[in-house]
């Protein structure tokens, strides 16, 4: 499938727009429809879509499996440092408004960083994923 | 300072092995993911451990996700019954923590150890979790954390045995039916009654009745929960998948998953729901107490015909499990308290023999059956005597903790229930001694024919040690379990009222 230039060239194309619409799901998540999981997952299929037409070799060239690992554990350490984060501020766990100066703005970085955190991983969770059942070799797995 | 500690207490128990899970990703050393789930698991047992003094002074902790009010939010919440499973989730993974360190590598290979310990603590956040949420859809997020890393654990065993991927694609299919059954019941109720939190909901369920969706939810909810907690004829993922897992995976699961389901069991009967409505008392009479008898009678008899001793003796924790569902379907007060004296003690008990009989796997080498056995109680006094002193407490010998448990049980069933069900228990305990003996007659009697030389090592029978102790303490000093029951029986009634 890399042989054919139509899909190779389209795929160049299409790679970073898919990320940007990504982005833009991403932080449009706190005001509208969008957030962490569904930008995760638009993010994630920009890399898929790359190793779809590719291959595996270049996907994990592309992006190595140990940093995906490395991202996949940081979402949820993000999500969870927030949380933490407010408990040492003296309030509930995950309560975003001593994270600003007022309520208002504590709240906006509050959910901001979580969503942040979903949507990393997410989208690390999807690649993750898609390369271990592509990788499957009958048998074996690597 | 430490009042901000004493506040959160409800989440960080539940947080501490959930992040440390995320960080262990992140290390590839073995050595240091051993100890840093230690650490892990010794913090979250001092936490509980000061969550059960906070108890003991405020009875009803409510601590509020992100600060959101209650019937809206998501609410934790500690009180006199639900501290009981998180104390022995964190004691069991703090003792099958020290206990893992030589078999873990044995039985998934070095490579891979921090992954599986990062697994590890994820099951036993989502256990913990699971205890500890006020929420009921909040509680089958954790129900699904802490199966799919059990699910995982399990199948980390087929490095060892290639059947551990068909026990783990057993439990994984199973288990998923069982958590949409409850998920579907949670959606019917929450249909009727508008909310999700378990106390606004024994309120709303209270104003309405005889509503088909209401019996239709709490049949759903409570035939998944049946499935998690492996009642009797919904226990088929049980018996491969404590026998193929790796072995402290065994010894952790075996003490642990069940009794958090059968905490939730417990909940839903008679906290959501009312003791005194007929849909309870009817699905008691004549759906949990016929199993559990059946669960007692089968449980056992398929230990007695079973050769391979894992297998065994997860045969004997559906008995077990029979006992504490019978315990509950009797539904007085006495019997509720009966049933977590048993849910501790088994967790003892079960940790206890699992621990021993994979720690000779680990000696011999190889995967134990029966006439493996022959003669190795010489070989290896420790391990035999804490194994001996398990087994009498299974079959609830006087000074051991199993005692105690079918003590109050048979106190409770007499006074309610009439002397019909106190002979089904006898019989069945006595049945219980049949596979007992089988394998100690094996252990100390037979000769050894191979002549192995075993050197006991001490980082795996100091926790046998440990769990045998507190099984033998907890027979000649039962008062700490006894009270704590007996007030989580109450608060669990009251509730209802």
């Amino acid at each position: 499938m890399h042989k054919n230039p139509i899909l190779r060239v389209c795929t160049k194309i299409l790679f970073a727009p898919i990320i940007l619409f990504g982005l833009y799901v991403q932080f449009h998540g706190d005001f509208g429809p969008g957030g962490g999981f569904q930008a995760g997952v638009i993010v994630a299929s920009a890399f898929i879509l790359y190793t779809i037409v590719f291959g595996l070799e270049k996907g994990k060239k592309l992006f190595p499996s140990n940093i995906n690992l490395l991202l996949l554990a940081l979402g949820g350490i993000i999500y969870g440092g927030v949380g933490i984060a407010s408990i040492f501020l003296g309030e509930e766990f995950l309560s975003y408004n001593p994270l600003g100066s007022t309520p208002q703005s504590g709240q906006h970085i509050g959910i901001l960083l979580v969503e942040f955190g979903v949507g990393l991983t997410v989208s690390n969770v999807m690649i993750a994923l898609f390369n271990a059942f592509i990788s499957f070799k009958s048998g074996k797995a690597s | 300072m430490t009042d901000i500690l004493i506040k959160n207490l409800p989440i960080l128990v539940v947080l501490c092995p959930l992040m440390m899970s995320l960080f262990l990703v992140l290390i590839s050393n073995a050595f240091i993911s051993w100890i840093l789930t230690l650490l892990t698991t010794v913090l979250t047992f001092i936490l509980s451990i000061l969550l059960f003094q906070e108890v003991q002074t405020h009875t009803y902790i409510s601590y509020a996700l992100g600060n959101w009010a209650p019937p809206l939010g998501i609410e934790y919440v500690i009180d006199k019954v639900s501290i009981i499973p998180i104390i022995i989730i964190s004691s069991i993974s703090l003792l099958s923590t020290i206990f893992s360190y030589k078999l873990m590598p044995f039985d998934v290979g070095q490579s891979s150890i921090s992954k599986v310990y990062s697994l590890w603590l994820l099951a036993i956040a989502g256990l913990i979790g699971l205890v500890t949420t006020g929420d009921a859809f909040n509680l089958f997020v954790f129900l699904e954390i802490s199966s799919l890393a059990s699910v995982a654990l399990v199948a980390m065993g087929a490095k060892k045995d290639k059947q551990a991927l068909v026990a783990a694609y057993n439990y994984l299919i199973i288990g998923a039916v069982g958590a949409t059954l409850y998920v579907i019941g949670v959606g019917l109720l929450y249909s009727i009654t508008g909310t999700l939190n378990m106390e606004d909901l024994s309120n709303k369920v209270k104003e309405i009745d005889n509503n088909r969706a209401l019996i239709a939810g709490f049949g759903f909810m409570i035939t998944g929960i049946m499935v998690k907690a492996a009642v009797f004829p919904l226990h088929i993922w049980l018996p491969r998948a404590y026998s193929y897992a790796p072995s402290a995976v065994s010894v952790l699961l075996a003490a642990t998953a069940t009794k958090a389901s059968l905490y939730i069991l417990a909940r839903i009967l008679f906290s959501i729901f009312n003791i005194s409505d007929d849909l309870i008392i009817i699905t008691l009479n004549y759906v949990i107490l016929p199993l559990s008898i059946l669960a007692m009678f089968a449980g056992t008899i398929m230990a007695i015909y079973e050769k391979d001793i894992k297998r065994l003796l997860a045969h004997s924790s559906i008995a077990q499990i029979g006992y504490i569902t019978l315990a509950f379907s009797i539904g007085s007060n006495a019997s509720i308290a009966a049933g977590f004296i048993h849910m501790f003690n088994h967790a003892l008990i079960k940790g206890g023999l699992f621990m021993a009989i994979t720690s000779i796997g680990y000696y011999l080498q190889k995967r134990i059956t029966i006439n493996t056995l022959s003669g190795l109680g010489r070989q290896m006094p420790i391990t035999f005597f804490c194994f001996i002193l398990c087994s009498l407490s299974l079959a609830g010998l006087p000074l051991t903790a199993g005692f105690i448990s079918k003590l109050y049980l048979i106190k409770a069933t007499i006074s309610s229930e009439g002397i019909w069900i106190v002979f089904l228990i006898l019989i069945s305990s006595a049945l219980s001694l049949i596979y007992l003996w089988k394998m100690i007659e094996v252990l100390w009697l037979h000769e050894n024919t191979k002549k192995i030389i075993i050197n006991e090592n001490p980082s795996i029978y100091i926790s046998l040690l440990i769990i045998t102790f507190l099984n033998i303490y907890f027979g000649l000093d039962a008062s700490l379990i006894v009270n704590n029951s007996e007030s989580a029986a109450n608060t669990l009634m009251g509730f209802s009222k």
